[in-house]
This record gives structure tokens, sequence and C-alpha cells, in this order.
């Protein structure tokens, strides 16, 4: 095994997993915002809800095209680089990740055909019914995920034989708290991201003066949904950190900048861990708080990193810092949810431009709280792939180079930034272009079977190149 | 449990190599076209289907990974160049697809794309294939051939041999979708096509002889085998023929049977192998509990959930195109 390679490959799995999750962490939210769109326009009628629905149809289309492309790198991902991994854990995770292309991928490829193409073609209780099929799609897309992840983190329901994990029970490793925890905080994270996209175009809008019935719209339900799902994550994030306590306690450590023992533990607040002194420089702690975060206690006895063999320790600085990071997110985001949500009840939200333009620019927020959470459960998970049975570094294709990880990294890289700089202007486009309101909805031709399909068509724009008949 | 399986794979693994063959075809055809009229009309035929091909190369990953891990841990590694590439291909021309139409300016960026990533992909897929059929370094069961033990002579001349069969049948799907100036283009391709492809297979042969393959043995071994290069070779006659008599809907079914006479050629000859002569599919299979999870699940009701909804894909859009003028 080379540790280059090693590194490389870590690198480069991390990247192309980070830059997957940007999108459908996304389009989970904007799925299901979608649905409520629709459902609210056949219940009320409003003409809103419907220019709105075609609107953000066509940025969940061009955000999930980008999804399924950089997804179905990570189905192969795991053997390129992870031979031994995937050798090992393939009769677990192998499975799991098969239900997410069999359940999830069926259901939004199947339904999304309807989405694009099929408006005048079904009944309209089947059109709600196609983007809520949709919407189901990528949130059990989601679940499956998080079940694969947590059995990583928190390995049940296996013996081990001839080298590899064999199941022994799939009811303990799909429904256990840690998944039950974990997921609901992964699609509250993603419907908050929703939101909050939402809800910063509808400020843009008012900051620009333009399509302000459909831009109050936009953000009332953005900041009200936000106001009520900030706390709620918040809590299962609480849940989350005690499966971390439970079963990972150096991660726990790790993330708490704790080195030694402390009984009653302190809570730092910020600070920067050095792992030569085993100390924090510059640290500011609150005394007992990390004893009532840990174990919901005014006594209790926390654990210490220095418990630990070195070589069993993750990197602290990086557990620590992404999980501030998170958490920060996180409040300032309840903070402009809530000051947001009271201002539009009390109808001064549109001559607050400095809340609209706070809110305007926490759009990356979401992301940087998703992508952060997830740095902090994975490198804190470190030096384990699969906690406490194997290492990462004895996980990795053993014959693999630096040389080849490292002409691959860089290709992933090109070909990303590449991808990604253009997807990311369209969708840019779209959203400075707003809204298109109808002389007439123009029927389209039915084509379905396209998770990818054209969208620089507005409702009355000319025809797309898809001309499809008989 | 194991055989269900295997079954599947094999479904999975031959409708790729039909519905993505065509469809990278046709990208590999389009770099030869500079007409932008036939450019739409070459992808209006593959527009409403392309991304339902692409997922079953997924299901084959999964599928591989769930049910035959070792297989898959074994040869994605092995084949992690050719692996990656044929990945970035497949990723660069399925956004070129969408984006060629979001901005003229750059759509000759875009279309470059689209063609040099269905080339890449194609040909990265015939290396893969070759590398299997040459066999690849074991010792003591693990892999020991390294990053590039899938290069050689003959899976380079594999890959070049995919790149003309998938331009192919390409070609016979436009035949078939098309009218006019694209489909008189694709049938004076036909016949090169398909003669560089015999030629290819005769060299392959000839290497596969001189090479002493193992895998010759097998059929020596196992003459029932010869009945798929039978239908084959049926096939390929019936194909000049309808090709000969300008009929439309011929070839494309031709070429896509001769393609299931190599696939089964291939299978069989692998037989009881999947990575010829070190894994079998017996000791490449996960264990039963994995299995039976996995046929309850999902290989028993959402795989042919998959199949139907593939065929009702394409029932919809059967036929020709028509006119594209009046349509962009």
């Amino acid at each position: 095994m080379d540790p280059t390679a090693l590194l490389l490959s870590r690198i480069q799995f991390g990247f192309t997993i980070s830059f997957h999750i940007i999108f459908p962490a996304f389009t989970i939210g904007l799925a299901a915002w979608l649905t409520f769109l629709e459902a609210l326009r056949l219940r009320t009628g409003r003409s809103v809800y419907r220019v709105l629905f075609e609107f953000w149809l066509k940025i969940f289309a061009v955000a999930f095209g980008m999804g399924v492309v950089s997804g179905i790198v990570m189905a192969f991902q795991f053997g390129t680089n992870w031979s031994v991994l995937s050798k090992m854990s393939g009769p677990i995770q192998g499975p799991i990740l098969s239900f997410e292309t069999f359940w999830a991928f069926t259901l939004e490829a199947g339904f999304f055909g309807v989405l694009i193409f099929g408006r005048d073609r079904v009944r309209p209780w089947f059109y709600l019914f196609s983007t809520a099929m949709v919407a189901l799609g990528t949130t059990l897309s989601a679940f499956w995920i998080m079940v694969n992840n947590s059995w990583m983190q928190v390995p049940v329901g296996y013996v081990l034989q001839n080298g590899s994990f064999v199941p022994d029970d799939w009811t303990r490793i799909i429904f256990n708290s840690v998944v039950w925890s974990r997921f609901p905080h992964m699609v509250f994270a993603a419907y908050l991201t929703g939101a909050f996209c939402v809800a910063a175009t509808g400020a843009w809008y008012l900051l620009r003066r333009k399509y302000q019935v459909e831009a109050m719209v936009m953000l009332r339900m953005g900041l009200f949904l936000a106001a009520v799902l900030v706390p709620i994550q918040l809590v299962f994030g609480h849940f989350v950190g005690d499966y971390v306590h439970d079963y990972q306690p150096a991660k726990f450590a790790a993330i708490e900048g704790r080195w030694h023992d402390e009984q009653p533990a302190a809570e730092v607040l910020i600070g920067l861990p050095d792992p030569a002194t085993e100390t924090n420089k510059y640290e500011i702690k609150i005394p007992v708080l990390g004893s009532i975060i840990a174990s919901m206690s005014l006594t209790s006895r926390e654990v210490g990193l220095a418990d630990f063999p070195p070589q069993d320790r993750p990197p602290v600085l990086i557990p620590f810092a992404t999980f501030r990071i998170m958490v920060g997110c996180g409040l300032i985001m309840l903070a402009l949810a809530w000051l947001g949500s009271y201002l539009s009840v009390k109808r001064r939200l549109e001559q607050s431009r400095f809340l609209l333009w706070s809110i305007f620019l926490s759009f990356p927020l979401p992301f940087i709280a998703i992508l952060t959470g997830w740095y902090t459960a994975e490198v804190g998970r470190q030096p384990w792939v699969v906690y406490g049975l194997l290492r990462t570094a004895d996980a990795v294709t053993p014959f693999l180079t630096a040389t080849a990880a490292m002409t691959t990294l860089i290709l992933f890289g090109a070909v990303y930034v590449f991808i990604f700089s253009f997807g990311t202007y369209y969708i840019y486009r779209l959203l400075r272009d707003g809204p298109t309101r109808p002389v007439a909805w123009r029927p389209h031709d039915a084509v379905p079977d396209r998770p990818m399909p054209a969208t620089n068509e507005g409702p009355v724009a000319a025809p797309s190149y898809i001309s499809a008949g008989e | 449990m194991i055989m269900f399986w295997v079954t599947l794979l094999a479904i999975s693994m031959l409708l790729y190599l039909l519905l993505d063959g065509f469809d990278l075809g046709v990208g590999m055809l389009f770099g030869l076209t500079r007409s932008e009229d036939d450019r739409k009309a070459m992808l209006n035929t593959i527009a409403p289907v392309w991304d339902g091909n692409e997922t079953w190369l997924v299901v084959i990953g999964v599928i591989l990974w769930g049910a035959f891990p070792v297989v898959y841990a074994t040869l994605v590694s092995a084949f992690y160049v050719p692996v990656v590439v044929m990945l970035l291909g497949l990723i660069l021309r399925g956004v070129s697809f969408e984006f060629r139409n979001k901005s003229p300016r750059t759509r000759r960026l875009w279309d470059f794309c689209f063609t040099t990533g269905s080339l890449a992909a194609s040909f990265m897929q015939g290396v893969m294939v070759g590398a299997l059929v040459k066999g690849l370094q074991f010792t003591n069961g693990q892999y020991s051939g390294g990053v590039f033990g899938w290069f050689s002579d003959f899976s380079v001349l594999c890959g070049a041999g995919l790149c003309l069969g998938y331009a192919l049948l390409g070609a016979c799907w436009l035949v078939r979708k098309c009218e006019s100036e694209v489909r008189e283009v694709a049938r004076r391709q036909i016949p090169i096509l398909a003669a560089a492809v015999l030629a290819f297979l005769v060299v392959v042969f000839i290497h596969a002889l001189s090479d002493n393959l193992p895998i010759m043995h097998r059929w020596i071994d196992r003459p029932y085998l010869f009945v798929f290069p039978a239908i084959g070779a049926i096939a390929a006659i019936v194909l000049a023929s309808s090709i000969l008599h300008r009929n439309d809907y011929w070839p494309f079914y031709m070429v896509s049977l001769m393609f299931s006479a190599a696939f089964g050629t291939l299978a069989l000859s692998f037989w009881p192998y999947m990575i010829p002569f070190a894994i079998t599919i017996e000791g490449g299979a996960a264990p039963p509990s994995t299995l039976a999870f996995m046929f309850w699940g999902e290989g028993l009701w959402v795989f042919p959930l998959m199949l139907l909804y593939t065929a009702v894909g394409y029932r919809v859009f059967r036929g020709k195109l028509g006119s594209m003028h009046g349509h962009y």
C-alpha cells in the first residue's frame, strides 16, 4: 500500500462526493416543495403557484441532471479505489446501494418524464402524484445512502466470515437508532437548503423590484418553513451527537476538542486544537456545559482523546472546525428565519432592505452546513472506514499507485470544475431571468424516461429540440 | 439464488450493450457530420432514451457489487484507468447533450465533448472486454497485474473494435429512426462499418489463435458454442440483404442479433468463470443472506418493473421521427 495513493484516494472520494452531495441536497428539498406547490394550486387554483412550479421545475431539472451524472461515479468509486473495502463489506453495502438504484432511481426516472413532458397528457391528480413520486424517490435515495453510511459509522447486524462482513440481521442494519437519527437530519438539511434557496431568490427579486407577487410567496414560504425546521433540525442534530457520544467516543472527543477526561466536562466554544501538546490554544470554554450537552448531567465524566492510542485517534482540527462551522451556519439560519418570519407576519419585510440582503446572501449557508456536517462525520470516523473494524489504510486498492491516483484526481477535478461552472452559470441565468407568466401553457411533446430534460424552454418559449413523434 | 442473479446480470449487460451501444454509436457518428440540421436530427433520435440506457450501467454496477462483491472489487479496481476514463466520458457526453442547447456560442465545445465522450466511453468498454478475454494476471486468487494490467495490443484492438461495432449499431438506428439526409448518410456508412467490424473479427480471431489464448481451448471442448457465431453469420447475411433492399427496419435488429450472439459466445466461453480462469460464479457470489435479501427486496419485483418501464419508453417513441425542420 502506497501512502500517497491512500491520501490521494481519500481526497478523490471526498472531492467527488462533496461535488455530488450539493445537487441531491438541493433537489430533495426542491422536489418536496414542488409537490407542495402543485397541491396548493390544485386546492386554491391560484396561478402564482403554477408560475412558481414551472419556474422551479426548470432549475430542479438542471440540478437533478448534475446529480445523476455525478452520482454514477459514486457507484464505481468504491470499487476503483477501495477494492478491499468493497470486497469485505460488499455483502452488506452492495445490496444497500442496489436498493438505492432499484427503488429510488426507478421512481425518479419514471415519474420525472411525466413531470417534464406530461403536464397536458395526464390528469391533474396524476400530475400531482408524479411530483410526489419524484419527491419520494429522491428521499428514498437519501434514505438508502444514509443506511449505507450509518453502517460504516456503527456496523451492526453482521458476522465476520472468511474475511468479509456477512449480514445476519437486516432489520438491525436498516432499522436502528443511528439511521433514524441521521436520516431525518439529512432530509431536514435538504429541506432547509431548498427553503433558503427559495427564500434567497425571493429576496433577490424584491431587492431588484421584479416579480414581486412571486417573490413574496417564495420569501414567506421559505422563511416560514425554515423557522419551523431549523429548531427541529437542531434537536435531530443533538440526537446525532448522542449516537456519536455512545458509539464513537474518539470522534466525540475530537469534535469537542477535549484532550483529557474531565468531570464535569467543560464545553470548548472556540479554540485551536494542537495535537503536539494535546491542548487547545486560544480556547474559550464554559464549565459544566460539556457534561450537559453530552450526557444531560451536571456531573458526568466525559472522555478525552488522550484515552485513545495515537493510531486510533481521528484528526482533531478538521472535525473540531467543521462542526463549529456547521452549527454556526445553523444558528445564523435560525436567526434569519425567525426574524424574517416575524417581520413577514408584521408585514414589514419588504421595507427591511438589510434583512432582504442578508437573506439573499444566505443561500450558501445550508450548502456549507451540509458539507461541513459530512466532513465532521467522515473525517471524525478516521482512522476507520468501517468503524472499529476496518482501517481506511487497509481498505484502499493495494496495487494502486500514486501516479494513477494523482492522474485521475486531476482529471476528475478538471472535468467537474468545468461542468460545475457551466451548470451553476445556467442555474444562475435561469434564476436571474426569473419566472415567466404565460399567455397560454403550451403542450409539451411527451418525452418520458429522461432525467435530464431540455430546460431552456419557458412555457411560451420556442419548442424544444426534442421533437419525438410517431 | 446465484443463478437468478447471474441471469439478471446477463440481461442487464446485454440491454446495456444494445441500448447504450446505439446511442454511444450515434454520439461517435455525430462527430462526422457538420450540418446543424443533421446533428439535431441525430440527437432527437436518442434524446428521449439515452438516460434510461445509461441507467443499466449503474444497474450492472450495483448488481455486481451486491451479488458478486469479489468480482466487483477485483474488476473495478483492476480496470481503474479504463473505468475512470469511461465515467468521465459518460459525464461529459451527458452534460453536453443538455448544455449545447443552452448557448449557441459554446455549442461547438459541447459537440466536441459529446463526440469525444462517446468515443472514450466506447473505447474503454471494449478495452475491458478485451482484457478479460486475454486474461488478467492472478496470483493465489488475487489480482496481480497492477494498474496497467489491462493494457495490451489485444485489448486496444478490442477497444477499437467495439467503437466500430457501436458505430454500426448507431448507423442502423439512424436508418431506422430518420428520413432524408441523415438516413442516406447512415446507409452509406453501414457497409463500410460492417466491413470494418468483419475485418476486426478476423484479426481478433487470428490474434487469439497466434497468442494461443486459453479461451480458445473452450471452443474445442465445447463445439456447441459454434451455434452463436452461426447465428451471427446468418444475421450478417440478412443485414447485407436488407441494406441492398434499402430496408430501414431490419438492419438494426440484425446488428443487435449479432451483438447478442457475440455476447452469448463470450458469456458461455467464460462459463462457469466470471473472471476467466480465476473467479467462478460460485466463488464470486455473495453469501445467501445477501442474495435472498436482494431477491425479495428488488430482484423479484422491481427488476421486472424496470424492464416494463424500458419497454414502455421505447414503445412511446417507436417509428420514424418525421421531418425535423418543422419541429425546431
